[in-house]
């Protein structure tokens, strides 16, 4: 991981936190939504938080494609590039 | 050992044996017979319903009555399929036509079920190179439609328009689909209308083509009964308006409606119009009285929100937690946590007392509500009731789950 993913790495597990009320370790291959184990909802609450965050859309059709915390890295580092 | 496609259900089910072990059936009981719009015997006794979306009281109309019975004697028990491959009934047109006049509006397409109509509004209307932006309270119905239209979703903050305008911001100018913004008139869970004025100046910087569903605020809200937008007085800056019948009109079906040219286009171009079987002539029949009713009995209306305010000021008394400090039909009390909510909503029904229980991911901001939707037809003393036993149950047990 070079310094722009560890920053993005670590500003999707800050905003992530709040959501995760299990404690589980956060990795890059954490699949969100499973291993967390939170609802349709709350994932998509978090994505808006993301995409505040790094005033990106991140439309809703990105998502059903979007698992684990690479994934989403990869979104962000993807509509960031503009 | 289950089906390997149901096996993912596991979760679902275990939530739903807890329910059931606590002795709630919360996701459905039956009423065994519906003696009035606001009384049913459930469990072999006299319950007084207050989570019906009955808002008009007008399920038990002599005259929508006898309009279904002609109808069903008339033109028989279904249309046996949709209006593209069979063709229209006259009463298909006739709804339509008295929609449209009562909304003001130059063209309405009726739809089987209030779930299509916005399924078929909203994919009928975006496709894959536009863009849709959704409130992110917005009911089922509406995900489902964006996700049917295959258009990109955008999701905006609750009833914030500012958040609306910075995600439009956030577009690529060079983004040559349309765009369409969807809100809701009332929102079914907490019962908080949408700031229209607010969206509708959003509306004039960034322009894009502006969606209300109305589909707990036609009947209800407006002098004259055309809902939010009505009642705004913006319906010229509203494109389309969406609506059920299975609420203030005490039917099933919906309908979209708009003055466009091309309006009625969407019924050649959106799936769950044409691969649908019509609505069935008794339930389009009932639908056209009781829309003659709405616009002609403002009293109604008026029953309804005073039934509300009393409900809401009752509530307010007892120091509950609404949902929503703005009077609408729609009053949901935030309780503490999930068990707590069935027990409650369980001794609610015991007591005699219909309400919705909703939970999340149904509900936003993962609270636990019991939902009462009000009616024009409760009495006084059925909203006394009602605040009585919320005060002896749901008082009372918030404190409880609070001190525990």
């Amino acid at each position: 991981m070079d310094d722009n993913d560890q920053s993005i790495f670590e500003a999707i597990t800050e905003l992530l936190a709040p959501f995760n009320s299990d404690n589980v370790e956060l990795k890059p291959e954490t699949d969100i939504a499973r291993e967390l184990n939170i609802d349709s909802v709350a994932v998509m609450d978090f994505v808006m938080e993301v995409e505040d965050k790094f005033d990106i859309d991140i439309p809703l059709n990105v998502l059903s494609e979007t698992h684990t915390i690479t994934d989403l890295m990869n979104v962000v580092k993807e509509r960031t590039k503009a | 050992m289950p089906s390997k496609l149901l096996q993912k259900h596991a979760r679902i089910a275990e939530r739903f044996q807890r329910m059931a072990a606590m002795g709630a059936i919360a996701v459905g009981p039956t009423n065994e017979q519906i003696l009035s719009p606001t009384r049913a015997i459930i469990n072999g006794r006299e319950t007084v319903l207050a989570g019906t979306n009955n808002y008009m009281g007008i399920t038990f109309e002599e005259d929508c009555i006898a309009a279904g019975k002609r109808a069903l004697d008339e033109f028989g028990t279904g249309t046996t399929g949709s209006r593209i491959a069979n063709g229209s009934y006259a009463p298909h047109k006739e709804l339509e036509e008295e929609l449209a006049g009562m909304l003001g509006r130059k063209h309405c397409i009726v739809f089987t079920t209030g779930y299509q109509a916005n399924l078929g509004m909203i994919a009928g209307l975006a496709g894959p190179r536009d863009t849709v932006f959704l409130d992110a309270d917005s009911h089922s119905s509406i995900y489902d439609g964006c996700t049917l239209s295959g258009a990109k979703l955008v999701r905006f903050r609750h009833n914030n328009a500012d958040d609306l305008d910075k995600r439009l911001s956030r577009m690529d100018p060079d983004e040559e689909g349309g765009k369409l913004v969807v809100v809701e008139g009332i929102y079914s869970m907490l019962g908080d209308r949408a700031p229209l004025d607010e969206f509708v100046e959003v509306k004039k910087k960034h322009g894009f083509e502006l969606l209300v569903d109305e589909a707990h605020s036609f009947g209800v809200l407006g002098p004259n009964g055309r809902g939010l937008a009505d009642e705004a007085g913006l319906e010229s800056d509203c494109d389309y308006v969406v609506g059920t019948f299975s609420k203030s009109v005490g039917a099933i079906g919906g309908f979209g409606a708009g003055d466009d040219e091309m309006f009625d286009m969407i019924r050649y171009a959106s799936r769950p119009y044409m691969f649908t079987a019509s609505p069935s002539p008794a339930s389009v029949a009932t639908s056209i009285a009781a829309v003659k009713k709405l616009r002609a009995e403002p009293q109604r209306r008026e029953r309804l929100a005073a039934n509300s305010a009393r409900l809401h000021a009752g509530f307010k008394d007892l120091g509950l937690q609404l949902g929503c400090e703005e009077v609408s039909p729609v009053i949901a009390v935030t309780c503490p946590d999930e068990v707590s909510t069935i027990a409650m909503w369980n001794a609610l029904l015991n007591a005699g007392v219909y309400v919705n229980i909703a939970l999340p991911p149904g509900t936003p901001s993962n609270v636990c509500l019991l939902r009462c939707s009000v009616s024009a037809a409760h009495t006084n003393d059925d909203i006394d009731l009602i605040v009585e036993l919320f005060g002896k149950v749901v008082a009372t047990g918030v404190h409880l789950a609070k001190s525990a």
